[in-house]
């Protein structure tokens, strides 16, 4: 008779088993085990990321050379460009930054890093990746359906969005619409298996302040997510049914509103920023623990002020309606609230720094991305003050300026920190080491490029580059040969910056299939993960380890080693 | 700065390229001072043989000042951008001055209408003068516009004023701006709206008075 | 039959690790429904004359309705109390009972939209309609689904397998029911 599972608490045990060899299907398609599923997000991410690179390749060869048809693509037309706009930001941040950050890494890493053998719920896991295959699937056929992809930018404003008589994509805009709502029930099904497990399933000696940062940000990602999410999926409800039915929940003539929506999107969409934000600041804090050979500097101040950027989060999302018709006594409460959010962030950013203070830092790949993601990241950041100050956003508001400020801060989130993930963990997750020399090539081409890319951008917002628009040729002020040379420089900038990701590319492959074999402990880090062999079994450790002490240190006075890994007894 | 790029030709423009000015100036500062920190420490403590790294916590109290008292500092400047943009929107978007005209502005897929009041000054009747995508103003009076939309969500935005208002279905929303130079310039509408975003620019067209009363002389004609 | 990781059984906290899934589950489920009646709420106070329309809603069948779920939501507990004593086929018959409960739900629910369709009270009629059949359908749906799953426990239960099931499907079933506390105001009582 089965009772159901013994509710034991936190010992140690032995990893079961599987004698019988799996079938291709059970084994690579419809696995339970964490680290597949891990695979299976990273690497749907991975192609899909590529695909959102491409499209912006395609809409700004338009805007730099209107008109003529673009190398690989042809003539984008106003329909097109808009799809491609839309879609570039829709898939960058739920198809490429969510499923690589969260779900890709989170799932291989976590139940590595606390010293178990899988997440509480392998099947519940499965599921949520099925489920978001299948959301990739309905984007990717929303872009081909007759009247072509949806082109209402990532925000889906109603009316536009609610109506194919203004948006004529009739079918491209409920399947994109859809497709956003599956991915949202999959992160949360996702969602259920980090939290569970982290609360439960922990090596025994692993307190709350000896889980690694890496694993509390996402922890602390996902219930923002979860938290934030639902209203916007209330709207999705609504808006399809406007799409779909014929209903007039965001329709003026009827009595409804369309300012309804927004709230409902960016109640959802600032936390958003941050759900990607926290997984991509605790992989740069764990390459930069390694690297430096140093403990995190305030790791408790870190935590908090996580906690504390997560909870305000939730009260700055106005800052997005400046302009839209809000009660303007609404901006004041707003812009006290989002300038008030850079100060957890700013001391995040000086705890990091200050990391590096009696550091003795190796420069290899992961760290030089760790690195670039902290020095990037803060131009994001001061960039936003400008977006966050009511009056000047009345200004900057819809312009190139806001395009710059955002992939300052989503390039450095959702690649930096792929990058920083992806080579750190390469060794464990593959047995091989990735190529150093292919490595840095690939590092310097990328940042320069990037910079090459997005800084001409502020200047242009600023001098009235609006956005979403597919040529400037009928303004006055803006078809001038000054501003048409800057936005060469991006698209350029761009397209070198694309090419350097045939360097990763090459460097992948060759690394997989024929890069020197990697030891359990190529870093010579604390952490857990480091103690499963490389790459780690089903079940990842012959015996579960014991935790003895805190994650991070590194150059403990007194110590022959520069690293005590938290599993070695005292 | 945003002068450089652009010119100044309302009343508030240039409180706005003020407080931009400002914030570029603070932010500028921490920047430099937090990029500067950190590429220095990256080279003053890259490895070197023999010198291993320091056990360094961040808890103890000397330690701690490092990130605490450039945190009170922020804390500092971000109560005085607050209380800076505070002022600016008021006088923008909130304190809306006795107007010398209105005018209403009515968006759509995709173009610009503008609507003056006739010879009986009043703006709804028969005699008003209408025109598309082209709005003709007279220097150095103070304009107060009604701002609609037929379909969908645009934004009525003007970078020489630094005016930017979204236009909501349903709804007339104010604003003004008082025009300070002569020149044809930019309208743009800055909601994405569809097929005909980039298709519906518009043009502001500011006129000393004999050139403001002499157009209006003839569109009534 | 699959193998239950490691993971399943640790339990750092105390509570079991079905507990903590099923408590997030239905954190998420309530920011949705939330969401979803904090936006009739806003537009509902914009537009007073809602209440005109409001006024069709059949107060007595909300009204039984909610005292059909809180009902039901009791067999759900002494299921549950049933299945901690291990008693696997009395805990089944409560839960049937439930099931039961959701039925008359449901069917009660399937009179009154026949009866506001059929006098042209539709979806389209007035956003009012439009939140009302889209949050009372969401609900509805739930309380299918739940219909469902609890059947599913109920048949296992019988035979004395996964009891510990029991307590987990009645926490969401008290979910469901917490929800319709909160819709029967908005949309039967505020006349």
């Amino acid at each position: 008779m089965d009772a159901g599972p013994a509710h034991v608490s936190g010992t140690a045990g032995h990893a079961p088993a599987h004698p019988e060899p799996m079938s291709f299907w059970r084994k690579y398609v419809f696995s339970t085990d964490h680290k597949m599923i891990g695979m299976q997000y990273m690497f749907t991410g991975i192609v899909m990321g590529l695909l959102g690179g491409l499209m912006a390749y395609a809409f700004r060869m338009q805007l730099t050379f209107p008109g003529e048809a673009v190398p690989g693509v042809g003539v984008v037309t106003p329909n097109l460009y808009n799809a491609l706009v839309t879609n570039h930001g829709s898939i960058m941040i739920f198809w490429f930054a969510m499923p690589v950050l969260i779900a890709g890494f989170g799932n291989f890493l976590i139940p590595l890093m606390i010293g178990c053998d899988d997440m509480a719920f392998p099947r519940i896991n499965r599921l949520s990746y099925q489920i978001f295959f299948l959301s990739a699937v309905v984007i990717l056929v929303s872009l081909v359906v007759p009247g072509g992809g949806f082109g209402g930018a990532w925000t889906a404003y109603p009316p536009l969005s609610a109506s194919a008589a203004y948006n004529h994509t009739p079918l491209g805009a409920p399947l994109w619409l859809l497709a956003v709502a599956l991915e949202f029930v999959a992160f949360l099904l996702g969602g259920i298996n980090f939290v569970t497990t982290v609360m439960n399933a922990r090596a025994p000696g692993m307190g709350i302040w000896e889980i690694p940062i890496v694993v509390w940000m996402i922890i602390v990602a996902s219930i923002l997510f979860m938290a934030s999410v639902g209203p916007l999926i209330a709207g999705a409800v609504l808006l399809l049914l406007d799409q779909v039915v014929g209903t007039q929940f965001f329709d003026p003539r009827a009595g409804g509103d369309p300012l309804l929506w927004q709230h409902l999107f960016w109640f959802f969409g600032h936390p958003e920023v941050y759900v990607v934000l926290l997984p991509a600041l605790g992989m740069t804090a764990e390459v930069m623990a390694v690297f430096a050979r140093k403990k995190l500097f305030a790791y408790k101040i870190i935590l908090y002020s996580v906690f504390a950027t997560g909870v305000l989060s939730f009260v700055v999302w106005a800052h997005h309606q400046f302009v839209a018709g809000i009660d303007p006594r609404m901006a004041h409460v707003f812009t006290v609230t989002t300038l008030l959010i850079s100060i957890p962030i700013a001391e995040v950013t000086f705890a990091y720094i200050a990391t590096l203070w009696g550091a003795s830092i190796e420069f290899r790949t992961p760290m030089l991305w760790a690195l670039s993601f902290v020095a990037e990241f803060m131009i994001g950041g001061v960039t936003g003050i400008f977006l966050g100050a009511s009056a000047t956003d009345i200004y900057l508001h819809d312009s190139y300026f806001v395009v710059a400020h955002f992939h300052y801060t989503f390039f450095p989130i959702a690649v930096i920190g792929f990058f920083t993930g992806f080579t750190y963990w390469f060794p464990k997750m593959f047995g091989r080491m990735m190529n150093e020399t292919l490595g840095k090539i690939h590092f310097w081409g990328t940042i320069i490029a990037v910079n090459f890319v997005f800084i001409p951008m502020f200047i242009t917002g600023i001098a009235g580059d609006h956005r979403r628009i597919y040529t400037y040729q009928l303004f006055s002020q803006l078809a001038t040969d000054g501003l048409g040379r800057l936005r060469l420089v991006s698209t350029l900038g761009l397209i070198v910056m694309l090419l350097f990701q045939l360097v990763f590319v090459v460097n992948l492959i060759v690394s997989l299939v024929a890069g020197r074999r990697a030891e359990r402990n190529p870093w010579r880090a604390n952490t857990l993960e480091w103690v499963a062999p490389s790459p780690p079994p089903h079940g990842n450790f012959a015996e579960m380890p014991t935790v003895y002490r805190g994650p991070y240190e590194y150059s403990v006075p007194g110590r022959r080693e520069d690293y005590w890994p938290q599993n070695v007894p005292a | 700065m945003i002068a450089y790029l652009v010119p100044q030709a309302s009343s508030y423009a240039g409180h706005i390229d003020w407080l931009f000015t400002l914030i570029l100036v603070t932010v500028g500062f921490w920047f430099l001072l937090a990029e500067g920190a950190f590429f220095w420490l990256c080279f003053r403590f890259r490895r070197r043989d023999g010198v291993a790294g320091q056990y360094v916590t961040g808890t103890r109290k000397e330690e701690k000042r490092w990130i605490s008292w450039p945190h009170y500092l922020v804390i500092a400047c971000d109560v005085v951008l607050i209380v800076a943009t505070v002022y600016v929107w008021l006088e923008v978007k909130q304190n809306i001055p006795p107007a010398d005209e209105r005018v209403r502005i009515v968006a759509q897929q995709w173009a610009w209408v503008f609507v003056h009041a006739g010879a009986d000054g009043k703006l709804g009747t028969p005699d008003d003068i209408v025109t598309v995508d082209e709005l003709h103003v007279q220097l150095d009076r103070v304009y107060q516009f009604e701002l609609m939309s037929k379909d969908v969500l645009h934004s009525f935005s003007v970078p020489v004023f630094r005016l930017k208002q979204d236009a909501v279905p349903g709804r007339t929303i104010s604003g003004w701006f008082k025009p300070t130079q002569r020149g044809r310039f930019d309208i743009q509408c800055a909601e994405i709206c569809g097929l005909g975003h980039a298709l519906m620019p518009g043009h502001v067209v500011i006129e000393s008075q004999e050139e403001h009363q002499a157009w209006m002389r003839a569109q009534r004609t | 039959m699959a193998h239950i990781p490691l993971a399943a059984t640790r339990s750092v906290t105390g509570i079991p690790a079905g507990r903590l899934a099923m408590w997030w589950v239905l954190a998420s489920e309530i920011v949705i429904f939330g969401g979803l009646l904090a936006s009739y709420v806003m537009l509902r106070l914009q537009h007073p004359e809602w209440g005109d329309e409001a006024a069709h809603t059949s107060t007595v069948a909300g009204a039984f309705n909610t005292f059909v779920l809180l009902t039901s939501s009791l067999f759900a507990v002494l299921g549950h109390r049933a299945a901690e004593h291990g008693d696997g086929p009395r805990a089944a018959r409560f839960l049937w009972m439930t099931v039961g409960g959701g039925a008359v739900f449901m069917l009660v629910k399937a009179f009154e939209y026949t009866s506001e369709i059929t006098h042209g009270y539709t979806l389209f009629r007035s956003v009012f309609w439009g939140f009302y059949f889209t949050t009372t359908g969401l609900h509805g749906l739930h309380v299918v689904a739940g219909m469902v799953a609890m059947g599913l426990v109920a048949v296992g239960a019988r035979r004395g397998q996964r009891l510990h099931r029991v307590e987990l499907v009645g926490i969401y079933w008290h979910f469901v029911d917490v929800v319709w506390i909160f819709l029967f105001p908005l949309l039967y009582l505020a006349k």
